[in-house]
């Protein structure tokens, strides 16, 4: 079956009385014709490589193909660790930091797991490794989580989109910041339900957001909008366990989420014709880089 | 609409920047060393559209000879690949071209020469997502987009080739999920390309070849 609403993913978690990860792993294991066991195994591995490329990011920091970005993860968990307390806490800002740190990893063409797409690779392993870390979480509980993103993942690829080129950052950065909020809700003991309601508080967020990378690159503004998604996914999964709810049905949302893709001008879908990528520094760094 | 695999959502594992610029360009350069059967000794790679504008900064370059090389889409070592190409023996060009209006803005054209001094070429674009779509083989129009288990044959134009070269796979036991024949013109060489669920074995494929009017067979794994 397709999985076309969020309303259809919370029925299969309380059809099989479990989270919608758990659901997810049967569904795929039925697609493919293979045991669930396989199906957590091949997303372990996947995590494996997501931990790898944060531990990457923060220790061996590089400066970026295009040479736009390159440190700021790291630089970003020292100052996570350091005496002047942070603005917004710890938990927070180390994901954002991993986040960072995957994003430049892609950007060096390190090996990355595409989360929904490359560009947004960092937002899902920044949330999960963090909250992994601070309840002592195992890579089973991990696999699973990851299985809710991607559930999460196929609605808004069927009634958006996860390209740039189609909907915008929103659906890129948007949708990976809407699915690692989905899955922190149930880490955290949170119901489908408000597994839902994280989702849709965070596309709500970023609604509209256009996808205009400096000379083309997947540099800027990309890893800074990782750095967005992480921090809106753990915000949000908060605000959803404490048992607010979006006013607009989930669905609903992304389905406006995917009308409002569509009316983007083309040139505020990863063409870089518009927004930063055509500010006068935007447009001189693309001279400098392409010549 | 088709079904999404979580897979596809969570994933591919691949090198970055870019699916569409990185991990599809090493998928065409796979699909160009599958064609040549061998490390060309030359090539010269035009870079169409966006890929020539900006394949500096996604190291386009780097994924297709990569991919040339025979590396897959998540092996670190595509950014050293001029370094190994250079050790291979590996001698390659890299020219930004306006191939024409009919072409996709991330279109590569590899030009091969191997060692017996044939040449051989190979279009294909990266569609986004890490898809491909190889759209002409020396020449010749075609689609493919190595999902599945793809045959492809070079035959005379005459009666009857398609239906011995199909009656090979059936008593192999090939399942056809899909084909398609190509020919510039009536009486000259066609080309077909035939979409399985399982492999083509050795043996079916030297049946094939010992068809007179078949002049060149390949089998291609999902590259």
């Amino acid at each position: 079956m397709v999985i076309g609403s969020v309303e259809t993913l919370i029925q299969l978690a309380h059809d099989n009385n479990s989270s919608i990860g758990q659901a997810m792993v049967k569904q795929e294991a039925a697609l493919r014709q293979i045991s669930e066991e396989d199906v957590l195994a091949q997303m372990k591995h996947n995590w494996q490589v997501m931990k790898e490329s944060i531990a990457t990011g923060i220790k061996n920091p590089q400066k970026s193909k295009g040479g736009l970005i390159g440190g700021e993860g790291r630089r970003l968990y020292d100052y996570c660790q350091g005496e002047k307390g942070l603005l917004s806490g710890l938990n927070v800002m180390e994901a954002v930091s991993y986040a960072l740190a995957v994003a430049e990893v892609n950007a060096t063409m390190g090996r990355i797991v595409a989360c929904p797409t490359a560009g947004s690779c960092g937002i899902v392993p920044g949330v999960l490794k963090k909250i992994q870390e601070m309840d002592d979480l195992s890579d089973d509980q991990i696999a699973l989580a990851l299985m809710t993103c991607a559930g999460i993942g196929m609605v808004i690829a069927h009634r958006a989109s996860v390209s740039g080129a189609v909907g915008g950052c929103q659906a890129e950065c948007g949708a990976a910041s809407a699915m690692a909020a989905a899955a922190a809700v149930e880490l955290r003991g949170g119901t489908p339900e408000q597994a839902g309601e994280a989702c849709a508080m965070v596309i709500k967020n970023v609604m509209g957001l256009v996808c205009d990378p400096v000379a083309g690159l997947v540099e800027v503004p990309c890893a800074k909008r990782n750095a967005l998604g992480a921090s809106l996914a753990m915000v949000m999964a908060d605000m959803a366990l404490a048992g607010i709810t979006s006013v607009i049905p989930v669905d609903e949302v992304i389905t406006a989420m995917g009308s409002v893709g569509r009316s983007l001008p083309e040139t505020l879908r990863e063409t870089a014709r518009g927004g930063l990528a055509v500010t006068p520094t935007g447009l001189e760094l693309n001279r400098k880089i392409f010549g | 609409m088709s079904e999404y695999s979580c897979f596809d959502i969570i994933g591919p594992v691949m090198v970055g920047p870019s699916s569409s610029h990185t991990a599809g360009a090493v998928r065409l350069g796979r699909f160009a060393r599958a064609i040549a059967k061998e490390l060309p000794s030359e090539v010269r790679i035009y870079l169409h559209g966006s890929f020539a504008q900006t394949y500096k900064g996604h190291g386009t370059d780097l994924a297709l000879l990569g991919g040339l090389l025979g590396m897959e889409t998540d092996d670190v070592r595509i950014r050293d690949s001029y370094r190994l190409a250079d050790e291979a023996g590996l001698c390659y060009t890299f020219i930004a071209a306006d191939l024409g209006d009919g072409y996709h803005a991330n279109t590569a054209k590899f030009v091969m020469k191997l060692s017996d001094g044939s040449e051989k070429t190979v279009t294909g674009c990266s569609i986004g997502g890490g898809k491909v779509l190889i759209t002409e083989l020396d020449g010749f129009p075609v689609e493919i987009e190595g999902i599945y288990p793809t045959l492809i044959d070079t035959h005379l134009d005459q009666p009857g080739v398609i239906h011995k070269i199909t009656g090979v796979l059936v008593d192999y036991q090939v399942n056809i999920a899909a084909m398609k024949v190509f020919r510039q013109e009536k009486n000259t060489i066609a080309y077909m390309v035939v979409e399985t669920d399982q492999e083509v074995p050795e043996e079916a494929l030297k049946e094939i070849i010992a068809m007179r009017p078949v002049l060149d067979v390949k089998f291609i794994k999902p590259f």
